[in-house]
């Protein structure tokens, strides 16, 4: 597949997306309605909640995200080296250059984010430019240019913030079931049992239907940017040796990251130090099976 | 109706090639506009270790009393960044990136000098103009390539005759054009 392909693919996945993401609150705000109060209303609100959401995540989900991220704007003469290699990797990619941006953490870490090419990021953490020499930060900083070329970024921001406001919804609605499912039983045990088994199965069902959607795309996703950025490189060796780098470090965890982001990272914030084995739920392919590839190129 | 189902077949070819016909002469006009621009952003790159040179010069000159044949060779070699053609300009960016090399392995002999913020500031940035340059002729050299075989290869090879798209140089030094032709044959 060409990366053009990939990147119309990532638009019409990205809208896919929103559109999913619409139903799903919906069908749980219809349900809460039926529920507690109405199911017309429920399904109202939850429709103009949705929208909101979906708007806030398109024009300032890249920033939340660096906000929660705390992430600071990389500055000469500070950070030039780490600059100009954004700005030679984009002019490779043939790209507008992305904004950098860099985190203090002792992790080595990187991700790419934002909507599209001319709105879109790259932040690293200062243990990663600590741990890296040139020709390895190079291998890193052309993975992220490379999911910002392919419009990954799109979808992988609209997953970030989608997912987790589903997440944190569905977690809102089982609690009130938890609580107020009881006080409506004696009414009409029957009906609103079998309502409330309905949203039981909604509310653990989202987020694991999310989660899959996320995990299916992400591992090809990773593979496919780290074949696109030793293009840009010609020289597969330095992601290799970065990786190696990154998988050999004691501090995996990068402070503020949670479930919802892991993905967007080029090494898994979340894994657990000398992790080799693989799980379903991790969202990134295992790091092993990427330097080998890399090595085959 | 054999005649109709003819008549449809005939349609539907109509239809396909005049598709096909749009997309082609579109993605020629994509190229050729990504082209310039690749070529703008050398330019951009070039003229800006032209303007980074004389910093250079003028802060290692005291310092490099026996090696004043680098310098002149740079100063001579640099106005032909930004004007001549594209293979001067590719020529006269291999002589200045060698020259540099030599420049800075020389450095090495003078801790003053290695130390002073100044040189290492303009030695970061140089190195790092040295890339983008190394990285825009990439994409552009790439992106000719893709024009290249697109006006070489059918059918692609119709629409090219037609609107005279001619294949682009490369951004290379005539020499190193010959010594690309010699490794082919």
């Amino acid at each position: 597949m060409g990366i053009y392909e990939e990147i119309s693919l990532n638009k019409r996945k990205s809208l896919l997306l929103i559109f999913l993401f619409i139903i799903i609150i919906v069908l749980l705000g219809y349900v809460f309605g039926l529920i507690f109060f109405n199911p017309v209303v429920g399904l109202a609100i939850a429709f103009i909640i949705s929208i909101i959401f979906t708007l806030i995540s398109i024009f300032s989900g890249d920033k939340i995200i660096l906000k929660v991220m705390n992430a600071k704007e990389a500055k000469k003469p500070e950070h030039t080296r780490l600059i100009n290699i954004v700005e030679g990797l984009s002019i490779a990619a043939g790209i507008p250059v992305p904004k950098v941006y860099v985190i203090e953490e002792d992790s080595p870490n990187a991700f790419a984010t934002g909507i599209n090419h001319e709105k879109s990021s790259v932040t690293v953490t200062t243990g990663l430019l600590k741990l890296m020499n040139k020709n390895e930060l190079e291998g890193v900083i052309a993975h992220e240019i490379s999911h910002i070329k392919n419009y990954d970024i799109r979808f992988m921001l609209l997953v970030a913030t989608l997912v987790g406001i589903s997440v944190l919804i569905s977690d809102m609605i089982l609690r009130s079931l938890w609580w107020g499912g009881y006080s409506h039983r004696g009414r009409d045990s029957r009906g609103s049992i079998y309502i409330i088994v309905i949203g039981l199965v909604l509310a653990i069902l989202t987020p694991i239907i999310v989660q899959l959607i996320k995990l299916a795309v992400s591992r090809k996703r990773e593979f496919l940017a780290d074949a696109s950025g030793a293009l840009l490189t010609r020289y597969p060796k330095g992601l290799a040796d970065a990786l190696r780098k990154i998988k050999a470090d004691k501090e995996p965890m990068v402070k503020g990251a949670n479930r919802a982001m892991a993905h967007l990272f080029i090494a898994d914030p979340m894994r657990a130090v000398g992790e080799n084995v693989k799980h379903w739920f991790s969202t990134h392919p295992d790091i092993n099976a990427r330097i080998r590839r890399l090595e085959n190129m | 109706m054999p005649l109709g189902i003819f008549l449809w077949i005939l349609i539907v070819i109509l239809v396909i090639s005049v598709l096909w016909f749009i997309l082609t002469y579109n993605g020629f006009i994509r190229l050729r506009n990504r082209i310039e621009n690749a070529l703008s952003q050398i330019d951009v790159q070039l003229k800006r270790r032209y303007d980074l040179i004389p910093n250079l010069i003028e802060s290692v000159k005291g310092y490099m009393k026996h090696e004043r044949g680098v310098l002149t060779e740079i100063t001579k070699a640099r106005s032909s960044l930004i004007k001549g053609n594209i293979h001067e300009k590719a020529r006269a960016s291999n002589q200045i990136s060698e020259a540099l090399k030599t420049i800075f392995a020389v450095a090495e002999n003078y801790p003053n000098l290695k130390a002073s913020k100044n040189f290492m500031q303009l030695q970061e940035e140089l190195s790092g103009t040295e890339d983008k340059i190394a990285y825009s002729r990439q994409f552009y050299n790439d992106s000719v390539l893709t024009f290249n075989q697109k006006v070489q290869t059918f059918p692609s090879k119709i629409i090219a005759s037609m609107f005279s798209f001619k294949e682009k140089e490369y951004f290379e030094a005539e020499e190193e054009a010959k010594k690309a032709v010699k490794v082919k044959f």
